[in-house]
């Protein structure tokens, strides 16, 4: 095609511009060669500001403390022998799978709600209900900290209107997993919302329709008609939502900073506390590339599912 | 098996009066079709029908039981949408069989009903595939399937062919009419093609505006239409209407269509329209009874010249087209004896099937 489109207009060009004769000007006249080089500004970002930090990492990963010498894969086999790695391995994954279970949930069920609102106050609820996920994020887990302090917490406060005592909960380790993975439901749910709601809508109404002429209830309905019709969508969101979800870091750093006893640490909390706070940047660096692997093989399991049931449907 | 009787239906959106009063019978295994232009108000009724669309007043009832206040799945009632709406995530089969499972019919009984549907419709080595796997034509089959397999005791048909290209239309019309004839199943037929409305219904409901014009057999329609409105609808080329004058001339009538364009009335006739003398009205005539000269009635009283326009060969007839008093008339000629545009062509108007419509009423008199 190239070759053909070159042949096709090339004379015209060589005999209007007859000092452009060379090889490299021919080279740089072939419309692959233009869309290289308009391509270039994004390669060159995507480079820079993915693929160098990412290799870079994989390199710090595999120098010693002192970052003298290589040292291969010692990092890893280190941190497997330590029992907190394991528990921060384990962390992480109830912190992920909990909050993503949950957002998904959540905003599946609102954006029910929401899409059975009336269109006129539609628009204002959608509006409200974004603003956890617009506000930044360590100012709003700055409130949620507030709120859960020992001294002064609204929930405690709440509870004891109820006669229940005081709940510590951050310092408890196990209410301090419930407050983080709280936090992050709050504030990662009204995208599920957003993306469901706009799923929802592209369900075509006639296939409700015909589904309640067939006999379906309004759960039927939902069982074999909206689930179905909002896999993929659900799919690809909960990728979507495990990678970021894996990978926070404001909500633990700014309510917990991974206490009590460690117990709240995840991936990206606890190889910023190897890595910067005590200064062994490699074992740091370690730690983050580990989620890599797993999260890369789920993607690729996820997205090809995604990619089939489209080939089937569409 | 059931009669669906509809008893003074008024559907309103706000402000917006879409279907104004309906009155309706349908008896027990009867195919009758719902066609006018779009806007009348056909889909709204079948929607209401099924129970999709809430009835502002009046009343609904199948089989003898007012369905008013019984939700869709309650009704016993299938449809065939306009574009399927099959489901994409499920097989042919599935997509079939999908509304006896809700019912929880046996598994054994699904499956020979699903075999059995697919056997009249010809779709058997299509059950496993997915709609999006499926042409057009197959697609309406399956969704067909879907309202036969429940054996329902009413069919609903929503414009079903109007996304089909014309060659397929007119094959799947045949297939509707077969399978009507095989499981006898009272039907309802939205279309705004009176072609598909003539060829298929037991008796046709012309709607406009609303409203009924005329329920009649599709021979009734196209003889006798009642209504200015059902006269121009049914028929294709449409009915030529022309502002005439009615004169008595003796014992007989006259039809002044021009200053120098009258022709006697048929005897019969003059009877008939006595009290039109003397006030405008418009004649009505259909295309086919515009001819050359042929032999029989009515006779060289009724011939005159016209100028060609327009003529437009059909194979095995010709459409001429030409004006009177600057409205365009059309005839349906002989294709040896049509003549060519801009010549004078010899033709003939058989006033025994013409009609007189009252501007005032827009009623046939």
């Amino acid at each position: 095609m190239v070759e053909a489109t070159q042949s096709a207009y090339a004379p015209a060009l060589t005999s209007v511009i007859p000092w452009r004769r060379g090889r490299i000007a021919r080279v740089l006249r072939r419309r692959s060669t233009i869309a290289f080089f308009m391509c270039l500004p994004l390669l060159t970002v995507i480079g820079g500001l993915v693929v160098y930090p990412a290799l870079y990492a994989i390199n710090l990963a595999t120098l010693n403390k002192a970052m003298t010498k290589h040292i291969g894969f010692d990092n890893f086999a280190f941190l497997f022998t330590r029992e907190t790695f394991w528990m921060v391995v384990s962390q992480s994954a109830i912190f992920a799978l909990t909050a993503v279970f949950f957002k998904a949930l959540i905003g599946l069920i609102t954006a029910h709600l929401v899409n059975n609102l009336p269109a006129k106050g539609q628009r204002k609820w959608r509006g409200m209900l974004l603003v956890p996920w617009v506000m930044p994020l360590s100012l709003s887990t700055l409130g949620w900290w507030w709120m859960f302090d020992p001294t002064y917490s609204a929930f405690n406060w709440l509870l004891a209107l109820f006669g229940i005592g005081k709940v510590a909960w951050l310092s408890d380790p196990y209410w301090a997993r419930f407050s983080v993975i709280l936090d992050n439901v709050w504030y990662g749910a009204p995208f599920f919302l957003i993306m469901y709601l706009a799923a929802l809508r592209s369900v075509p109404t006639d296939l409700y329709e015909a589904a309640s002429i067939d006999g379906a209830n309004a759960w039927q309905k939902f069982v074999h008609i909206t689930l179905p019709m909002m896999q993929s969508i659900i799919s690809i969101t909960v990728l979507f939502s495990l990678i970021v979800t894996f990978a926070n870091f404001d909500i633990i750093w700014v309510m917990t900073q991974g206490g009590p006893r460690d117990m709240t640490h995840i991936f990206a909390t606890w190889a910023f506390k190897l890595g910067i706070q005590s200064g062994d940047i490699p074992l740091g660096a370690s730690v983050s590339l580990f989620m890599f692997p797993i999260l890369g093989i789920s993607a690729i399991f996820i997205l090809r599912g995604v990619a089939k049931r489209s080939r089937e449907m569409q | 098996m059931a009669e669906v009787s509809l008893n003074n239906i008024i559907k309103r959106y706000g402000e917006v009066i879409a279907v104004r009063g309906i009155n309706l019978n349908v008896a027990d295994k009867e195919f009758v079709v719902l066609v006018g232009p779009s806007g009348c108000g056909k889909t709204t009724t079948l929607r209401m029908i099924a129970g999709l669309e809430e009835i502002s007043e009046g009343e609904i009832s199948i089989g003898g039981e007012v369905v008013n206040d019984v939700p869709p799945k309650d009704r016993d009632i299938a449809m065939v949408f306009q574009n399927y709406a099959l489901y994409p995530h499920m097989t042919v089969a599935a997509n079939m069989s999908f509304g006896l499972k809700l019912r929880r019919f046996p598994k054994a009984e699904i499956k020979a009903r699903v075999e059995r549907a697919a056997q009249i419709l010809d779709i058997t080595d299509l059950l496993e595939r997915r709609p999006k796997q499926l042409s057009g034509g197959q697609r309406q089959r399956v969704a067909m399937g879907r309202a036969i397999v429940r054996n329902p005791k009413v069919f609903l048909f929503d414009e079903p062919l109007s996304n089909l290209d014309a060659k397929l239309r007119v094959q799947m019309r045949t297939e509707i009419k077969r399978v009507h004839q095989k499981v006898k199943t009272t039907t309802i037929y939205v279309t705004h093609d009176q072609i598909e409305a003539m060829t298929l219904a037991d008796r046709v409901v012309v709607m406009n505006d609303g409203r009924i014009e005329q329920v009649g057999t599709p021979h009734e329609l196209y003889h006798s239409p009642r209504t200015r409105f059902v006269a121009g609808f049914i028929g294709s080329p449409a009915m030529n209407f022309l502002p005439c004058k009615v004169e008595r001339n003796g014992a007989g009538l006259v039809l002044n269509l021009a200053e120098n364009l009258s022709f006697p009335m048929p005897a019969d006739l003059s009877a008939r329209y006595g009290k039109a003398v003397g006030k405008p009205m418009i004649f009505g005539l259909r295309p086919e009874h515009i001819t050359e000269p042929r032999g029989g009635a009515p006779g060289e009283k009724s011939e005159f010249t016209a100028n060609l326009d327009v003529v437009e060969p059909m194979g095995m007839e010709t459409m001429v087209f030409f004006r009177i008093e600057g409205t365009e008339v059309c005839g349906r000629v002989e294709p040896t004896s049509a003549g060519g545009p801009g010549q004078p062509m010899r033709l003939r108007a058989n006033l025994n099937h013409m009609h007189l419509i009252d501007p005032a009423t827009n009623l046939a008199l």
